[in-house]
């Protein structure tokens, strides 16, 4: 990918580090523990990457850096369990069945847009598949660790998991038809449970094949195994409940149809994505042991959003449902805090049951709980300093931490641009960066950014045939 | 205190809250009638806040706002106590009631006429009143919106409405209240919501053929200058050749006189700019309608005074080095500038609603909460010229007034009275509908 040098530059500088300590007091803040109520006046110690100490009047080792949090809010940084940043593609659409690709071999971390998300107090994100195949790819699970190399960001001992989708994205509904070429199966949502349905019944025989081979070579080394089948191994891994399901749905049929489908073949959907019309089938999504991501309120951007109502994250919570907000979204990822209180507005969810749902709810749905998702002492050092009560609309993050370590900081921020913008000129002068001439090639334009639903940009599923 | 408030308050009439049927919430339109709201605050916009005062209502009219009003006889009379009142707020960028379904359901877009140039278009015609999100939106407490065409260059003309009405004329405050410009983008094709197409990979050959769009636009506003001199002489002097009519040139007329606003779709610096020239060359009443980059333009805006409708306040920056607040920040750097301005969600639909939060995140970057509830109030009134009947609450403007427990712009807010046109509305919607028909299924 072509880039102006400007632009390179500038990034480098974003990413200049902080000063850092491996031990960071924050005094007398409103801690959000998330578990553990609302604490006013309280410190939280920041120690080796872990939270060291909750509680009031801490000391610290001289060398510790203080961060005087009085009038601020602490909470835990925020998990974002639908998003696509730093995704160079997201879609490999040619088959209905794609669970052999990988997000994480697609992975940008000098992706842009990851700054901006820290400065909205998110630290760590659910890297999707999108939703061109029944059956897509595989996530990956990432704390924002910007200006690291990717293999930092990933998150050590995260479950594992795979993007699902049904409805109109697989079924291709607003794709038009091209004559002499045939449309993809399935067109249909009758096609879209068989093609799924297919697939394990495919996997449940290729597990069984390697069952049969280790129970048969453990008396007879010499047998040759059977031929590995990237396709097939992390739906054994789904059956063998190691792998989670992410499932984007939107309307109430497709939802009962997943949940009849997995219970026929013994596995469980971990989380329904997006799931619009969830609050229809709360109590059948309740009674598998699903979760539901989703947005606070997007509504009636295509049919099958038609009858989203914004009351959906109450329904389903007091149907007993772990709920969490989502983005789907570097532009929304900036400001869940927002989403997450819209469940107070509509339906009328307590603040504490409104802050799981971008801290522990996520957190839950990947498998990462015992590590973060809330205020408390042993969990990773993840969170982040708020201006204001994060629900506030004035509110704005001051500093965002991951593993201790200081990732965004506004007053640093602010304190770089007039030397940024100094550079920038000069850069701008020089050379190599004039505007071009007339008759010269065009100025880069700049990049479409996705700011909807991911998932649902046809632009974005540039893999598609 | 909730049910006292709502025992008190009985005029409304009932509501059949029935799935599936698109007429529960528009086929009876409340009557208008005399209303006290007692013992609230009083967020006037246009003067002082008011602690315990009281608005008086009648006949689709504010007649009265104090702490020391008569009260008509016959007002029925709502407690105020713990509340706010506040105007209405006005959405002056959006494509409400011309667009059910964007994607899947073609049927119900109406937003891009056939064609480059299309003056003669009037949302106005296209405004479905029984939308869904007509009534999704006011319940938040938006009274108004600007509902634009989109498409081609010259998209057509855009009406300001009120979110409440049985018919597009029942709903209009002004029908035809301006001329919606997509200002050329070099590199960019189409306008307004989502189109892209990736730039020509020759400079020279882009600028040529943006250069030759905005000539298209200049020749047809130059035809209906010669038009309506035309018309004009015709008229004074019958002996002379009766001049044919055209409906494409016909609506132009007042836009070029300067009698009406053009407002200009633009949101890059390089637009911004052109729009204004294009305007000054044109002796046109320009808007500017995205403003993504106004900010940078913020001087030539305060110098020629051009209003700002910012609707990209929750849109990322276009640039990768550019300030990770930098559209968060966009309207305190006109505010500073000395640029009016107002605030919008540039939607078509569905996002509406969500109109408070885009000012109040404008606030928590350097807007003050002020101004941030002008800038979704009294300043798209003012830009609209309709500030003499809306966006603040004054003696003699029209009713529409919205009653929260809290700050306007705060999320956890409830809206609990809403009038539009003096009539008190039920603040039910499809969604609320759709949440009593499910939350107690078992």
């Amino acid at each position: 990918m072509k880039k102006f040098l400007l632009i390179s530059v500038v990034l480098l500088l974003g990413t200049a580090a902080y000063a850092q300590s491996n031990e960071t007091l924050i005094k007398n803040a409103t801690v959000l523990t998330v578990t553990r109520g609302t604490l006013t006046n309280t410190d939280v110690l920041l120690k080796n990457g872990k939270i060291a100490a909750v509680g009031k009047n801490l000391s610290a080792s001289p060398n510790a850096l203080i961060i005087d949090a009085t009038g601020k809010f602490v909470m835990p940084g925020i998990i974002d369990c639908h998003s696509h940043s730093m995704l160079d593609t997201i879609n490999e659409g040619t088959l209905a069945v794609t669970s052999m690709v990988r997000t994480q071999d697609v992975i940008n971390p000098t992706d842009v847009d990851l700054y901006r998300e820290l400065a909205g107090g998110v630290t760590t994100l659910n890297l999707l598949h999108g939703s061109a195949n029944p059956i897509g790819g595989l996530n990956t699970v990432v704390k924002i660790k910007y200006g690291r190399p990717a293999s930092e960001f990933l998150f050590p001992g995260a479950m594992p998991g795979i993007k699902f989708a049904l409805g109109e994205n697989v079924k291709r509904s607003s794709t038009p038809n091209t004559p002499g070429v045939q449309r993809r199966y399935p067109n249909t949502r009758m096609g879209v449970e068989e093609t799924i349905r297919d697939a394990f019944v495919r996997a449940r025989d290729y597990k069984r094949t390697w069952d049969e081979y280790r129970a048969a070579s453990a008396k007879d080394k010499n047998l040759m195994p059977p031929r590995r089948d990237l396709q097939l191994e992390p739906l054994v891994e789904i059956l063998e409940g190691r792998r989670y399901v992410h499932a984007h749905c939107y309307i109430a049929s497709e939802i009962l149809m997943l949940i009849n489908l997995a219970d026929e073949f013994g596995f469980k959907i971990k989380t329904f994505q997006h799931v619009l019309e969830g609050y229809k089938v709360a109590k059948e999504i309740a009674a598998h042991g699903a979760g539901a991501s989703i947005f606070a309120d997007s509504w009636g951007y295509k049919i099958e959003a038609y009858d989203a109502i914004p009351y959906n994250a109450a329904i389903m919570t007091r149907a007993g449902v772990v709920v969490s907000m989502n983005s789907d979204s570097d532009e929304r990822a900036r400001r869940l805090n927002i989403e997450a209180a819209k469940a107070m507005h509509w339906g009328d969810l307590t603040e504490d049951q409104a802050l799981k749902l971008i801290t522990l709810n996520p957190a839950i749905q990947l498998g990462i709980q015992e590590r973060v998702g809330s205020i408390e002492v042993g969990k990773d050092a993840d969170v982040a300093i708020w201006n204001a009560h994060p629900f506030s609309v004035y509110a704005r993050v001051d500093t965002t931490l991951i593993d201790g370590t200081i990732f965004f900081d506004r007053q640093q921020d602010l304190a770089r641009r007039p030397e940024l913008a100094k550079e920038r000129l000069t850069l701008e002068q020089a050379d190599p960066n004039k505007p071009p001439a007339r008759g010269a090639q065009s100025p880069n334009t700049p990049r479409r950014r996705p700011t909807g639903h991911t998932d649902d940009e046809i632009d974005q599923q540039e893999d598609r045939p | 205190m909730k049910i006292l408030i709502t025992i008190l308050f009985i005029c409304v009439p009932a509501f059949a809250q029935q799935i599936g049927n698109p007429t529960t919430q528009q086929g009876v339109i409340p009557a208008r009638g005399t209303f006290a709201i007692r013992n609230a605050r009083i967020v006037t916009v246009s003067g002082a806040d008011i602690e315990n005062g009281t608005v008086v209502i009648r006949d689709g009219k504010i007649e009265a706002v104090g702490t020391n009003v008569n009260v008509p006889a016959g007002a029925q009379s709502i407690d105020g106590r713990g509340l706010s009142v506040y105007p209405g707020m006005i959405d002056a960028g959006t494509n409400m009631g011309l667009v059910e379904v964007p994607q899947g359901a073609n049927g119900t877009v109406d937003t891009s006429e056939v064609g480059e140039l299309n003056p003669n278009a009037k949302a106005i015609t296209a405004v479905n009143p029984h939308s869904a999100h007509i009534g999704v939106t006011r319940v938040e407490g938006i009274t108004n919106t600007l509902t634009a065409p989109t498409g081609g260059l010259i998209s057509g003309q855009a009406a300001l409405i009120n979110l409440l009405g049985t018919a597009p004329k029942e709903m209009a405050v002004v029908p035809q209240f301006a001329l919606v410009i997509n200002y050329p983008r070099i590199g960019f094709g189409g306008g307004g919501f989502g189109g892209f197409v990736q730039a020509p990979p020759n400079l020279a050959d882009t600028l040529t053929a943006n250069e030759r769009q905005v000539e298209q636009i200049r020749k047809m506003l130059r035809d209906a200058e010669a038009y309506g001199r035309a018309q004009e002489a015709y008229e004074k002097d019958k002996t002379l050749p009766r001049p044919d009519h055209n409906v494409v040139l016909e609506p132009l007329v007042p836009y070029v006189r300067g009698e009406r606003p053009v407002i200009f779709r633009a949101d890059r610096e390089a637009e911004i700019r052109g729009a204004i020239k294009f305007a000054d060359e044109m002796k046109l009443k320009a808007i500017i309608l995205g403003g993504n980059d106004a900010w940078r333009v913020a001087s030539l805006l305060k110098e020629k005074n051009v209003p700002v409708i910012l609707t990209g306040i929750f849109s990322l920056p276009s640039r990768e080095d550019d300030n990770y607040d930098v559209l968060y920040e966009n309207a305190a750097k006109l505010q500073q500038a000395g640029v009016r301005f107002a605030i919008s969600t540039g939607d078509a639909g569905p996002e509406v609603r969500n109109l408070a939060q885009y000012a109040g995140m404008a606030a928590a970057y350097g807007l003050s909460k002020t101004d941030a509830v002008k800038a979704v109030t009294l300043y798209p009134a003012q830009i609209m010229n309709v500030a003499d009947r809306l966006g603040s609450i004054e003696p003699g403007k029209m009713a529409n007034l919205v009653v929260t427990d809290g700050d306007l712009l705060e999320i956890r807010t409830h809206i609990r009275y809403l009038f539009i046109d003096g009539r008190p509305v039920v603040l039910s919607s499809r969604h609320t509908e759709l949440n009593d028909a499910f939350k107690n299924r078992k």
